[in-house]
């Protein structure tokens, strides 16, 4: 069996949820068919909700173990991984795998710890699936930021990984199931519940919501030379109605704050367009950039990678073009 | 007061041509130099700040070659008090080893007289990117910890530690001593000063052996990802090209008329 950790909101599954549940099903199917089962923490007294299960069922997800507890109900890790080691335990579990998220990551590094295996985390492919049982899973993986890909090998009872984000589609199955619900509580100690949120603040939607949901970003990076340099990036921003995204080297030096940061330690923007300024497009920016639809890069460097990578590009210093770009929306505009 | 240790890493630099050995083993940083990750150097300004605060200690850690030196350096530079260099040959070793050799100088530096309320690390290294460490170790310590942290103060018996949740930011409270995987954004780490730099210089670093069997990282082996050819349609050099820009952006249905 494959056990998949589901996140879910209000909205049901989580959409890189889905990506690892497509993932897993990608890998039990390779293997032979294995039943791919699912691992939710829901509220206790609560079924899973109806759009929940109709997606899992849209995986072709086989059981739904659905941990209810009241001791669950603030999220701590140690617990959550109490819960994924007892199934991996009750029912067998070749596999344990989640959504590379930050909680996905910190509560299978929990799991992979206590089983005593290995863990692979930002899995982007599987390139062998032993024929046997107890053979070695044989995956590819990102590391350096996604400038390097490693071959990995894990050679344990259960195999312990996170998929990257984006490493697939979320796919349906070719038939759909109607998981069946299985619920349990988990083995746990004090010891489990001692790391647990004691409070949760207030959601900021506009800190990077505004970021992550704009059609046009307009992005800017050490090119813009100073906290004074990106007067003409917010301008063009606002004259498209889009939000402002930098590069790290810009929120490091504080020039802009860190919620406009786009890569792999900022937001995931994935807008229409993206002009980006004076960045030079390096591996762990691309990461956060490179689902956008069209990419227009400004740089004075014609070999810079996010000039090579974009689908048009302008050369030369950002401080003459943008300005004229304003100019130019102006002139057309009245 | 809580003596802080903070955990490092030698990893090569983000910006440039990454290589990799003929063998492909490990990374060749020839054009890109070597780096402390952006994580830890937040980890280092919240151990300094809460040794400060606290009037402990903060001692800063690496497990690696002798040339790691030169980071236990810079984070001596940026206010750390003591640094220690846990010498390994590194390239076969797991999370799994990394976290044993830690915990190893934790209980000899206990025994010695010296117990580290908060452990800090980065919440994944810059190159391998495990997302282990943290966790492995606090295992090997039987002590609570927590990833993705932005900030943490220690408050009497408590280390209080905030991060961002997908409902919104999070505040945990765990009992000292703790393990806390830091996160960058929620400090700005600071610039090393010419007294820093001075003052770093003369620190004795201790240094031991790591006295482990690795287990190994399960690497089969490295390569570099294909690069896509160029596809880019170039729409003009400098200000001239405003006009195409502006077409382009008409015709993408960015503008308003
Ligand atoms: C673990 C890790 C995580 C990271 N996460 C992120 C992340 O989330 N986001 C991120 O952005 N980075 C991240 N980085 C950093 C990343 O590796 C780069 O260092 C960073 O993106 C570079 O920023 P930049 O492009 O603004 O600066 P630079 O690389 O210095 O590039 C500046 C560019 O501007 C051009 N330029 C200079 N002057 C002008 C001008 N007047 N007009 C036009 N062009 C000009 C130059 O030709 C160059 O291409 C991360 C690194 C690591 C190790
Ligand atoms: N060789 C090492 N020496 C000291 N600390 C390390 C080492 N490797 C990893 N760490 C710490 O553990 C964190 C997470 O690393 P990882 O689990 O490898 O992604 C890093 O950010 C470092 O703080």
């Amino acid at each position: 069996m494959i056990a998949v950790l589901v996140e879910t909101d209000a909205d049901g599954v989580l959409v890189v949820s889905q990506e690892a549940l497509t993932f897993g099903r990608g890998l039990a199917e390779r293997a032979g068919g294995v039943p791919l089962h699912a691992v939710a923490v829901g509220r206790p007294g609560e079924e899973p909700p109806a759009v929940v299960l109709a997606q899992l069922g849209e995986q072709g997800v086989a059981s739904v173990h659905h941990v209810v507890d009241d001791r669950l109900t603030a999220y701590s890790a140690a617990a959550w991984a109490a819960a994924l080691v007892d199934v991996a335990h009750s029912a067998g579990a070749a596999v344990v795998l989640a959504a590379g998220t930050p909680r996905g990551n910190e509560v299978l590094a929990h799991t992979a710890t206590r089983l005593d295996v290995a863990m692979a985390a930002n899995v982007v492919g599987i390139d062998a699936v032993g024929a046997d049982p107890g053979d070695p899973l044989i995956v590819t993986r990102q590391v350096v930021g996604g400038a390097v890909l490693e071959q990995m090998q894990l050679g344990d009872t259960v195999a312990v990984l996170s998929v990257a984000g984006h490493a697939v589609e979320p796919a349906a199955a070719a038939t759909a199931t109607t998981p069946e619900v299985v619920e349990f509580s988990p083995t746990m100690t004090d010891a489990d519940l001692v790391a647990r949120v004691v409070r949760t603040g207030e959601k900021v939607p506009d800190a990077s919501g505004a970021l992550t949901s704009a059609r046009v970003v307009v992005g800017a990076g050490r090119g813009a030379g100073s906290a004074d340099g990106f007067k003409d990036v917010v301008r063009l921003s606002e004259l498209l109605g889009g939000a402002v995204g930098v590069s790290r080297v810009v929120t490091s030096l504080g020039w802009r704050p860190h919620h406009e940061q786009v890569g792999q330690t900022g937001s995931r923007i994935s807008p229409d367009l993206y002009i980006a300024c004076g960045i030079s497009g390096a591996i762990q920016h691309w990461a956060g950039c490179s689902s956008a639809k069209t990419i227009l890069a400004v740089n004075t460097d014609p070999d810079a990678p996010m000039v090579t990578r974009a689908h048009y590009a302008v050369i030369g210093d950002l401080h003459e073009i943008v300005p004229a770009i304003n100019d130019e929306l102006d002139a057309r505009r009245t | 007061m809580t003596d802080v240790l903070v955990c490092i890493k030698r990893v090569p630099g983000a910006s440039g041509e990454v290589l990799l050995s003929d063998d492909g083993q490990r990374v060749d940083a020839r054009h890109v130099g070597w780096t402390l990750s952006a994580h830890e150097e937040c980890a280092i300004e919240l151990a300094t700040q809460v040794a400060g605060a606290t009037g402990g200690t903060a001692t800063v850690l690496t497990v690696g070659s002798a040339d790691a030196i030169e980071q236990l350096r810079d984070a001596l530079a940026l206010g750390c008090d003591r640094a220690v260099l846990v010498e390994a040959e590194t390239d076969r070793f797991g999370p799994v080893d990394v976290a044993a050799a830690i915990a190893e100088v934790v209980r000899a530096h206990e025994a010695a007289g010296t117990s580290y309320g908060l452990v800090l690390l980065g919440n994944d290294a810059a190159d391998t990117g495990d997302f282990q460490v943290p966790v492995r170790l606090a295992y090997a310590l039987a002590r609570p910890v927590v990833t993705g942290i932005a900030t943490c103060t220690v408050e009497g018996d408590l280390v209080v530690a905030h991060g961002d949740g997908p409902d919104g930011p999070e505040t945990f409270e765990l009992p000292v001593p703790a393990v806390v995987a830091v996160m960058e954004g929620g400090v700005a780490p600071r610039y090393p000063s010419v007294m820093g730099r001075m003052k770093a210089k003369k620190v004795a670093i201790e240094q031991v052996a790591a006295e482990i069997e690795p287990v190994g990282s399960g690497r089969v082996r490295l390569t570099l990802p294909p690069e896509q050819p160029s596809q880019v349609q170039v729409l003009g050099q400098g200000a001239d090209a405003a006009p195409a820009v502006v077409d382009l952006l008409e015709e993408l249905g960015m503008v308003s008329r």
